[in-house]
């Protein structure tokens, strides 16, 4: 391992700036991720030919791949920051921001998206309220093992931006909306909305859009059955259509 | 004349803050939620282990009260005990709303609520989804929230970052100041109440099992403006924990839960494999130590071990600081109740922990400590709320693991309703509330900051204060070292004066954002630095081998910091004992 880090990072200081490519050399260390390398730079924020530069901005919180927060491409792929190894990495490092979300700034991009789209599919198990209104449903643990799988979902968006059908034509909600329809429609008590949000799955940019590249269940980090989910639901929507075109 | 309909402010979008919202919410009023990051990817969604509730389902004559004591124990004797029953008297309650609200709990095979064990206590009492249980719940409570703002009733202000409170010429809270992390836009929003709900502080120790945004800056920022900082000494330090470049991975105390042994080979030069070192040439500890709690003693108490084993013993694995959390032993059924964490450690270290036991050591974790609060919730400064980890109340010396999401709910159940109650009867202010003033001191604040002409960069600054705090204010105290790291944080200040930003500009400036975040995180360091000083005493997390012993006398007092002339200054209150009189905390005793 040579004793210093190769790292191309893709940089752009706001929405309506070019892009540039900075290149920057870091002491190597055992054990580096990619968030580490870059709270690097941070410190020391001069690239190879020694020009002064600023520390990149990018998104985390937990650096354990729970919160979602840090994906971005590298190497070409669309990862977590803080679970890319460098030790198993290729160099030089290529960083560049997820390219299907709105730039904010160098490696930090707008994901909102994922979040309006689970309020179209209303995603919540709509509760009469807060108060004590005793114990749950009873659900067996088959159900829970189907469930839980779904519900680490992690809203990192990395499976949207492999989709060749997520784009601006299709408007295609990608495969996390869809696997989160299928976690709700399997609460007991989230059921009473299936209907609805299996609806808000069949217009413009439903769940018709999917062409089964199979991108997305290669690539999410959390491994959540997708395609799986979207078979599913696939399924429920033309149930739920055919049945909407005879009784409405 | 108070306003028809309270508008409340809720800092934070982990479990207390999204808790709170969804009371306001439910209860009619008008909600701001104010969050760094995304509310869904706040650090709630870091917890493992579980939550606890005496729900009793495993037929072992678990309550509320053994509960209580446990906590009360595990804590101490530190904490007020009155808001600690209650927590424990609804905790089964609020196990019972998460799960209508569809959280992938684990589940018998009759379909009911699994538990496992815990720390601290000998009933299985700790629900579970997974080993992702904050994660699942975050997002249980998200989706309310998501419900909520889809109707109307909750305006998210994601990607802002308090600065300070607005208070008003009686003192009493108006609203807030908070800054876009986008636009860098300053602005200040007005409320009948706020609450604070932001978390840790672990980022004071540079490395720690907290997320990024945990440095604590907000209540540090109220510290300053006059609310009181009570227990800030009591650092919970998490004795598994996956040493990284980082951070410190947290390794939950549910691989102990499910069956996990802590040991090292009985030959600190025996060079074999960990696998193949058979049982007889292995020194489990734990369970050697502490017979009837075995490898579920409370934190502190593992943590010590821990370190008495590397560091008096010097047996750690290799002669290095780390001992084997092994759970190669469990069955296939059991992994897999651990999957989240197991994953994390394959993909952070490369081995599988299924086959190899894992290498793990002591990292800081919690902060027991935070703003004072009365039993509502209250800071002493009228209208400041605070809930979860950034409030001091329920866990004492020391929190027992599972102990913290329950923590979290109940706080923001209470604070929510308690804001609406003092919305309600809130007179109007006089003038602007004191808006325009603290627009302008944040301004300057701003100005000085992005125009300083100095050479300190502020990520140098904050390294050398993690590795004063966790070298002096960690697991183990001695006065002179507590010393050493109070005069380095003073010499930090002073640094911090001559801070020069690389970054100057005003789009998505996170090296201006972070700026402004150490500054208050070094003066939050002095006041656990400072506390620890004083309390010559050993107490739960808090320990001084130079005063062994916990002293009732002295120190069954909570420790309040209040900002005076540019520095804490300390003040002790009584602690609420009137249900469950002091006793010796003895985790080794058998009986």
């Amino acid at each position: 391992m040579p004793s210093t880090i190769r790292v191309e990072i893709k940089r752009q200081a706001s929405p309506d700036t070019a892009a540039v490519t900075e290149t920057f050399e870091i002491p190597y260390r055992p054990g580096m991720n990619i968030t580490s390398l870059l709270g690097e730079i941070a410190l020391n924020p001069v690239d190879v030919t020694g020009k002064a530069t600023t520390p990149v901005t990018y998104d985390s919180n937990c650096l354990e791949e729970i919160c979602g927060s840090c994906a971005m491409l590298i190497n070409g792929k669309a990862r977590m920051a803080c679970s890319a190894l460098v030790d198993k990495l290729e160099q030089p490092i290529r960083l560049a921001p997820l390219s299907k979300f709105p730039i904010v700034r160098d490696l930090s991009v707008d994901r909102s998206v994922l979040f309006e789209n689970l309020k179209k599919i209303k995603a919540w198990v709509p509760i009469d309220g807060t108060y004590d209104l005793g114990a749950g449903p009873r659900q067996f643990p088959q159900v829970q093992e189907q469930r839980y799988p779904l519900s680490n979902c992690i809203s990192c968006c990395c499976c949207m931006e492999v989709c060749p059908q997520f784009n601006d034509v299709t408007n295609f909600v990608g495969a996390a909306t869809i696997a989160q329809t299928k976690l709700f429609n399997l609460d007991p008590a989230g059921a009473v909305l299936a209907e609805e949000r299996l609806r808000a799955l069949s217009g413009d940019g439903g769940i018709q859009e999917c062409s089964f590249a199979q991108n997305c269940v290669m690539t999410c980090p959390k491994e959540l059955p997708l395609t799986e989910a979207i078979s599913d639901m696939e399924r429920d929507v033309f149930v739920q259509q055919v049945k909407d075109f005879f009784t409405r | 004349m108070a306003a028809a309909t309270p508008r409340i402010i809720v800092v934070g979008g982990g479990l207390a803050g999204l808790s709170a919202v969804i009371k306001i919410a439910e209860a009619g009023g008008n909600v701001d939620l104010f969050s760094i990051v995304p509310v869904k990817r706040s650090h709630s969604v870091c917890a493992q282990g579980g939550i606890n509730s005496a729900k009793n389902l495993k037929g072992e004559g678990d309550s509320a009260w053994a509960h209580f004591d446990d906590t009360i124990y595990g804590g101490d004797f530190l904490a007020n005990q009155t808001p600690v029953k209650q927590m424990c008297e609804q905790g089964p309650a609020i196990i019972d709303l998460l799960d209508r609200m569809g959280v992938p709990f684990n589940r018998t095979p009759e379909g009911l609520l699994d538990f496992r064990r815990f720390g601290g206590t000998l009933f299985h009492r700790t629900a579970f989804a997974g080993a992702t249980t904050g994660q699942q719940l975050l997002y249980a409570l998200d989706e309310q929230v998501r419900r909520y703002e889809s109707e109307g009733k909750v305006k998210k202000y994601e990607g802002w970052e308090f600065l300070s409170a607005v208070l008003d010429s009686k003192g009493a809270c108006r609203g807030i100041s908070a800054m876009d992390l986008r636009t860098m836009e300053l602005r200040t929003f007005p409320a009948d109440a706020i609450i604070i709900c932001t978390g840790g502080n672990g980022a004071i120790f540079g490395k720690s099992t907290n997320s990024v945004v945990c440095t604590g800056s907000a209540q540090s920022a109220l510290y300053q403006q006059g609310a009181y900082y009570a227990n800030g000494e009591f650092i919970q330090v998490h004795p598994t924990a996956i040493p990284g470049e980082d951070k410190l991975r947290l390794m939950s105390e549910s691989a102990r839960g499910e069956g996990g042994r802590v040991w090292v080979p009985k030959d600190k030069n025996d060079k074999r494999a960990s696998q193949s070192i058979p049982e007889s040439d292995r020194w489990y500890f734990l369970e050697e130590w502490y017979p009837k709690y075995g490898n579920l003693v409370p934190r502190d108490v593992a943590t010590r071990a821990i370190f008495k084993v590397v560091y008096e013993h010097g047996m750690g694995i290799d002669g290095q600081p780390m001992v084997y959390l092994d759970v190669s032993h469990l069955a296939p059924e059991r992994q897999h109740k651990l999957e989240g964490i197991l994953e994390i450690y394959e993909k952070f270290v490369g081995d599988d922990p299924r086959k190899v036991p894992m290498k793990i050591f002591p990292g800081m974790h919690y902060t027991m400590g935070g703003l004072w609060v009365d039993f509502n919730q209250q800071t002493n400064i009228p209208g400041v709320f605070a809930a979860g980890e950034a409030d001091y109340s329920i866990h004492g010396a020391n929190r027992l693991g599972a102990n913290s999401l329950l923590s979290c709910i109940y706080g923001g159940f209470v604070a929510g309703p308690q804001a609406m109650q003092y919305a309600k009867s809130l007179s109007a202010a006089e003038g602007d509330g004191g808006h325009a003033a603290e627009m302008q001191r944040q301004k300057e604040y701003n100005n000085v900051l992005l125009n300083n002409p100095g050479t300190e960069n502020p990520f140098r600054i904050w390294r050398e204060l993690g590795e004063t705090m966790t070298k002096h204010a960690t697991i183990i105290r001695y006065n002179a070292g507590l010393d050493e790291a109070d005069a380095k944080i003073l010499e930090l200040q002073q640094r911090y004066r001559n801070i020069n930003l690389s970054d100057k500009s005003q789009w998505a400036n996170t090296s201006f954002a972070f700026a402004r975040q150490l500054y208050n995180m070094l003066e939050l360091a002095r006041v656990i630095v400072q506390g620890a000083r004083l309390r010559d005493e050993s107490r739960g997390a808090h320990y001084k081998p130079d005063f062994p012993e916990r002293n009732d006398e002295k120190f069954l007092k909570t420790t309040k910091a209040s900002f005076v002339n540019d520095a804490p200054k300390f003040e002790f209150e009584a602690v609420d004992i009137s249900h469950i009189n002091p006793r010796p905390r003895r985790y080794d005793a058998t009986a």
